[in-house]
């Protein structure tokens, strides 16, 4: 009774017997681990790729000419301009672009009049080829429109660069982490809250001395620990079983994990906010459904935004979880870390301040 | 066993919510080792004023002493010498007993040990049990169980038999009893009269707000009977509930 009373003990207890009832709630587990261990677990296996691809004309290439007004009607083909030639390759050598075009224009009177410079990526062989093949019909009905074969207006050079493959996995597995901290952000908070409310298991803790927002620290440290072992299974079974790329090791883990932990953050925000607004334990489905599915369809889980109609894309481009999946995307394959990621980190830091704005104005106890 | 020294002093207790007074200037006293009841019609003012002791609920004026400490300046000092049971209160979920005590052990931080707090209640064997399983009565008294972790001076009981069988209500009774013969202080309601004569040492009769009548159940008896009271029917000298009984015995069913 001497003894000065420790709320940081109080919080420990809290988060231990928060921890244990997430970890023996069957739809906690399945939402946070099943479901995107079973998502990564399929694409892992159909694995192939993109049918469309990625082209680049650099900087300084000739654009008024038929080779790149032809290239532009191949609907298979997505043309970028390149505004810095570097990046560009360093994007080829990533599995960004499948191809970089670079067209020059030959002096007045000589033949053939344009030369093309294909880059390809040499780690995707079967994708390049591909891609030259197409390139070569392109040309080829160029070509032909010029009537002697010494007057052939476009001639190809190819080289290769050594890049690294872009998998599908890649692709996945950052999403279906996002998904599985959105889901462990908003369901487990929402619905454990109104629980504990409703069966005043909360009024109990507030008769002993424990001060309120340590009980907040404790449930939400518990979800924080859960959260991170599950995103560490994901990524080990990713790196280990489907080859899943994590370019600088233990590093990009380790940047990875610092986003998710801000993203459940962010989650868990709007966990509190769901079980403010839900009167009862039934209306949190609707609600939270609301908010995670949305992002689940939109935030770049499955398909990449760049795929998306142009009226779609400023809505994806305004989901918190947009951010973490392309945070994950560039931490794991670009290696980017939280530092050179300062739109991500800004843009998910002011979600954060949002909900949680209003998380603790409408903040319920009882 | 009762000391005369006070160890709740409520004095004065005003609560209003609104234009509705819930608690209308109520003034009373619990002695150390007592067994107290608050009782009085649903919607008297009880767990209101029950809450207000427990530090659980503000109040608009007035004051409230536990063992000398007030809940409105010592608020922290007070939660550590209570131990509160709420009406239909759960707990927390997919854990078994001995977690659960763990979990209140921390929260009071306390060492203590689970198996000997819920040997006191006589849920030993459940000590793996989830809770949500248990019986009525075996949640009745892993609830006390759980207002004695950090010994406190004073416990409050709000409806602890409601819903329950009349063997379990005998021996969550016991338990009780058991728990003051320790040294702690009872403070409990009921709707049941027949448990407040067996096992209240003064009552405190609320209605509308206010206290109309404390006094030990014996002497409110008698203040009845000294009126001219008298029952309509011939009272025997057996219940209804001593026949249940007697037919079903005493000893506690595990449902």
């Amino acid at each position: 009774m001497n003894k000065k009373y420790s709320n940081i003990r109080a919080m420990l207890a809290i988060a231990k017997a928060s921890l244990r009832s997430i970890v023996r709630n069957p739809s906690s587990v399945v939402f946070s681990l099943v479901f995107p261990l079973i998502f990564i677990v399929v694409f892992g296996f159909i694995g192939g790729g993109r049918s469309s691809f990625d082209i680049a004309v650099t900087k300084n290439s000739d654009r008024n000419n038929p080779v790149y007004q032809s290239l532009s009607q191949v609907s298979s083909f997505r043309i970028t301009d390149s505004e810095d030639d570097n990046s560009t390759i360093q994007n080829l050598e990533k599995g960004h672009f499948d191809a970089v075009l670079d067209i020059k224009k030959n002096p007045e009177g000589t033949f053939p009049a344009f030369s093309v410079e294909v880059k390809t990526n040499k780690s995707t062989p079967e994708k390049s080829n591909l891609c030259k093949l197409i390139l070569a019909q392109v040309i080829d009905r160029v070509n032909s429109k010029g009537q002697k074969p010494e007057m052939q207006v476009v001639e190809i050079k190819e080289t290769d660069v050594q890049g690294r493959l872009f998998k599908t996995i890649d692709f996945i597995l950052p999403g279906q982490l996002g998904f599985s901290i959105l889901s462990a952000g908003v369901f487990g908070t929402a619905f454990v809250f109104i629980l504990l409310r409703d069966t005043l298991v909360i009024k109990r803790f507030f008769a002993t001395p424990i001060k309120r927002k340590y009980i907040i620290l404790g449930e939400a440290l518990s979800r924080l620990i859960f959260s991170i072992s599950g995103s560490i299974i994901i990524i080990l079974i990713g790196h280990f079983f489907f080859g899943f790329t994590l370019v600088n090791g233990v590093v990009t883990v380790l940047n990875m994990l610092a986003v998710s932990v801000l993203g459940l953050l962010v989650f868990l925000g709007f966990g509190f906010m769901v079980s403010n607004i839900a009167k009862s334990v039934n209306a949190v489905p609707p609600i939270a459904n609301l908010i995670t599915l949305p992002q689940f369809l939109l935030a770049g889980t499955f398909f990449s935004i760049d795929n998306f109609p142009g009226w779609l894309q400023p809505i994806s481009r305004a989901l918190p979880l947009t951010y973490l999946n392309d945070a994950l995307r560039k931490i794991a394959f670009d290696g980017a870390t939280i530092f050179t990621l300062p739109k991500e980190m800004l843009i998910l830091v002011g979600w954060g301040v949002v909900v949680y704005f209003f998380a603790i104005k409408f903040f319920k106890w009882e | 066993m009762i000391s005369d020294k006070k160890i709740i002093e409520v004095k004065g207790l005003v609560k209003d919510y609104g234009e509705l007074r819930a608690v209308d200037e109520i003034s009373f006293e619990v002695y150390e080792g007592e067994i107290f009841g608050l009782l009085g019609p649903n919607g008297a003012g009880k767990t209101t004023t029950l809450e207000i002791m427990e530090t659980l609920r503000e109040h608009s004026s007035g004051e409230v002493l536990i063992d000398g400490l007030s809940v409105d300046s010592h608020k922290d000092e007070v939660k550590k010498i209570i131990g509160v049971q709420l009406q239909q209160s759960g707990f927390y979920p997919n854990l078994n007993l001995v977690e659960l005590i763990h979990l209140f052990c921390g929260l009071y931080n306390i060492q203590a040990s689970a198996h000997e707090i819920l040997r006191k209640v006589g849920l030993e064997e459940k000590a793996n049990t989830i809770y949500n399983k248990l019986s009525g009565g075996q949640k009745q008294r892993f609830a006390v169980a759980t207002t004695i972790i950090n010994s406190p001076r004073v416990i409050f009981l709000d409806e602890p038999t409601t819903g329950l069988d009349p063997q379990a209500r005998r021996n969550l009774w016991d338990l009780i009893e058991d728990i003051r013969k320790n040294g702690t202080t009872v403070m409990m309601t009921t709707h049941y009269m027949d448990e407040a004569e067996k096992l209240c040492d003064r009552v405190g009769i609320i209605d509308l707000g206010k206290i109309i009548a404390i006094d030990s159940p014996n002497n409110l008896i008698d203040k009845l009977l000294k009126g001219g009271f008298k029952r309509s029917e011939q009272v025997k000298h057996a219940s209804l509930e001593d026949v249940f009984l007697s037919l079903t015995g005493k000893e506690l069913r595990d449902e």
